[in-house]
């Protein structure tokens, strides 16, 4: 590698001259700089890792049994004699829940922010703007009030669907604004690419806009759902809790169903050390969810480099 | 064909002028058709005016130029033909752009239509970044439901080849238009604008980014599309502007100072201001 020599004395002295005294201490500053990032990563994930350590030491042998995915939870007495109990419809109820939600929320919140960047001079924006600011504003226990008089109330029983909704409200501000964000750091020239060709707005933002910025969208849906699947309060008067497998499919949905954070909750506050351990193994299951969620959808989302039209 | 062989007219010989005659207008003696004829396009970027008072004639199957300095408005002006400025805020439109005597700006006129029979090629490249090269050049046709794959394939490999791009990118088709060289995106976005097969052809400064032998590729391009199209080319080159077109327009702050047909625009301009500047004396 070829360093420029020294200056020549009397030669005017270059500014930023690369000698190898300061080429050293650059090499020098940029490792003190990596040495600074690392200890700064360190710091944010011991606390991450102290976390998931304390709830996977405690919840480890819970989780280990087969019961604990094929039983449901019954009465207090069932855990305390030793007879099979377990978690499995708190899992099949979250998992109904939380994808219901997704599915409600997902399309609207994601157009919602198509909405909000792209058509600032619709006449529905400033409405959307302020329904959304509210709804992110709003306590995650007031959506659950909400889906409680929208849908509880009506349909005069507590339910999966309510929950869903209730969830829903939950991810909604939080998809419509990080769609958002990412479409406006998309390069105007895209838009202005597509409509010189004749296409109509709708189809260039579709096509054109929100492929370019998928990867944005995917971690908007990611942070929505991972907010949303640990929310235990909205969940409360609406997919409400129940102790057994539903009698039908159906039923997951029209009836009052489990779920995670709120049977966490249940067997926290529970005076039998039996149920304490099962809440610690609801907890590494909801973990355990929004983990593998989360790099499930990173590994979809970044092997795809062209989408097709 | 080959735009080389036409005479070369020298941008070298200033003539002394007598004053502007204050009002400029497109009077070209020329057979062909008007096809884009603009009144009075004044564009104001809110209180800063871009380009003001523009009336030109476009006649059919021509090819003028839009030369001046930089900022002195050819963006501006070209993109209110096709009603880009729609899409900004704070920018404002008023005159007329006639269209084959239908003013594009006229209510119930459809910009998305209007913008399909006038194409448009930008200054930057411009691919869609998500998707592949062969899908950037049937954008246009694709996203309209145009799903004959014979067709497309057709069309695609046409305008590949018209941009000077096929050969290049052939073996990989398939692959995402934002890996290949900025110039070749220029390319690939001319090839996009030419597969819609516009009437009308914006091109601002198509070939800025392009090596020599593009720039001559996209130069004879533009001399076989003027059989079917009628182009409106925005460049810096003299040289280029000589070799390509019919007629002339200059440009300054805002503008429209003279227009004629090209030989006369650069050997005997009337205004000292276009001796100037095609001289080399400022902008
Ligand atoms: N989006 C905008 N907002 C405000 N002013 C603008 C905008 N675009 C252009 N202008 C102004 O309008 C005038 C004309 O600009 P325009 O881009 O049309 O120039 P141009 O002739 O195309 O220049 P160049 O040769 O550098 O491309 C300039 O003074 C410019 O500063
Ligand atoms: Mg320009």
């Amino acid at each position: 590698m070829a360093v420029t020599a020294p200056a020549a004395p009397g030669a005017p002295r270059r500014i930023a001259a690369v000698t190898p005294e300061n080429l050293r201490r650059r090499y020098r500053r940029d490792r003190v700089m990596i040495g600074l990032l690392v200890v700064a990563t360190v710091v944010v994930l011991v606390p991450l890792l102290i976390i998931v350590g304390y709830v996977v030491s405690n919840g480890i042998s819970a989780v280990l049994t087969a019961d604990f995915y094929t039983q449901d939870l019954g009465s207090p007495a069932r855990a305390l004699q030793g007879r099979p109990t377990g978690l499995g419809h708190t899992i099949l109820g979250t998992l109904v829940v939380d994808g219901l939600a997704l599915l409600i929320a997902v399309p609207i919140g994601v157009g919602a922010g198509i909405m909000l960047s792209e058509y600032p001079d619709h006449p529905l924006n400033p409405v959307l703007r302020i329904l959304n600011d509210t709804l992110n504003g709003m306590p995650a226990i007031l959506k659950g009030l909400l889906a409680f008089s929208l849908i509880v109330k009506p349909m005069g029983t507590f339910s999966g669907f309510s929950g869903a909704v209730a969830l829903a409200f939950v991810m909604l501000p939080i998809l419509a604004r990080a769609t958002e964000g990412v479409l406006r750091i998309i390069p105007w020239s895209i838009r202005e690419a597509g409509l010189a060709l004749g296409l109509p707005r709708w189809r260039v933002v579709l096509n054109a806009v929100l492929p370019a910025a998928r990867v944005g969208v995917v971690t908007g849906i990611l942070i929505a759902f991972a907010r949303a699947a640990g929310e235990a309060a909205p969940l409360l008067f609406t997919a409400f809790g129940n102790n057994f497998f539903s009698s039908t499919p159906l039923r997951y949905l029209l009836g009052p169903v489990d779920t995670l954070p709120a049977r966490l909750y249940g067997l926290a506050i529970s005076p039998y050390k039996e149920w304490h351990a099962m809440g610690w193994g609801a907890g590494v299951i909801l973990l355990a969810l929004v983990i593998v969620t989360y790099v499930g959808t990173r590994i979809l989302t970044r092997q795809r480099h062209t989408t097709d039209l | 064909m080959d735009p080389v062989t036409r005479p070369p007219t020298a941008p070298s010989t200033p003539k002394p002028q007598q004053a502007g005659q204050g009002e400029v207008r497109a009077t070209i003696a020329a057979d062909a058709e008007p096809r884009l004829v603009t009144e009075g396009i004044t564009v104001h970027y809110g209180k800063t005016v871009g380009v003001r008072d523009v009336g030109l004639t476009f006649r059919d199957k021509t090819v003028t130029a839009l030369i001046g300095p930089s900022g002195c408005g050819k963006t501006t002006f070209l993109r209110s033909l096709n009603r880009m400025h729609d899409l900004t805020r704070g920018v404002k439109v008023s005159g007329r752009a006639l269209l084959d005597g239908t003013d594009v700006y006229a209510n119930g006129v459809d910009p998305v239509t209007i913008r399909r029979r006038i194409g448009m090629v930008f200054q930057k490249p411009t691919p869609f970044p998500t998707m592949s090269i062969y899908d950037n050049v049937v954008a246009g046709l694709k996203l309209v439901g145009i799903r004959d794959r014979a067709l497309l394939d057709d069309v695609a490999e046409r305008s590949l080849r018209q941009a000077a791009l096929w050969d290049e990118v052939k073996d990989r088709l398939k692959a995402p238009a934002s890996g290949i060289s900025g110039g070749q995106q220029q390319r690939l976005s001319i090839a996009r604008a030419l597969a819609v097969e516009a009437e009308v052809l914006l091109m601002d400064e198509p070939t800025s980014s392009l090596d020599p032998q593009s720039t001559m590729r996209i130069e004879e391009l533009i001399q076989q599309l003027k059989d079917t199209v009628t182009i409106i080319i925005v460049t810096h080159n003299m040289q280029q502007a000589a070799r390509v077109s019919d007629y002339t327009a200059f440009f300054y702050e805002g503008d429209l100072v003279e227009v004629s047909d090209t030989n006369t625009m650069f050997t005997n301009p009337k205004e000292q201001r276009t001796n100037d500047y095609i001289t080399g004396r400022f902008g």
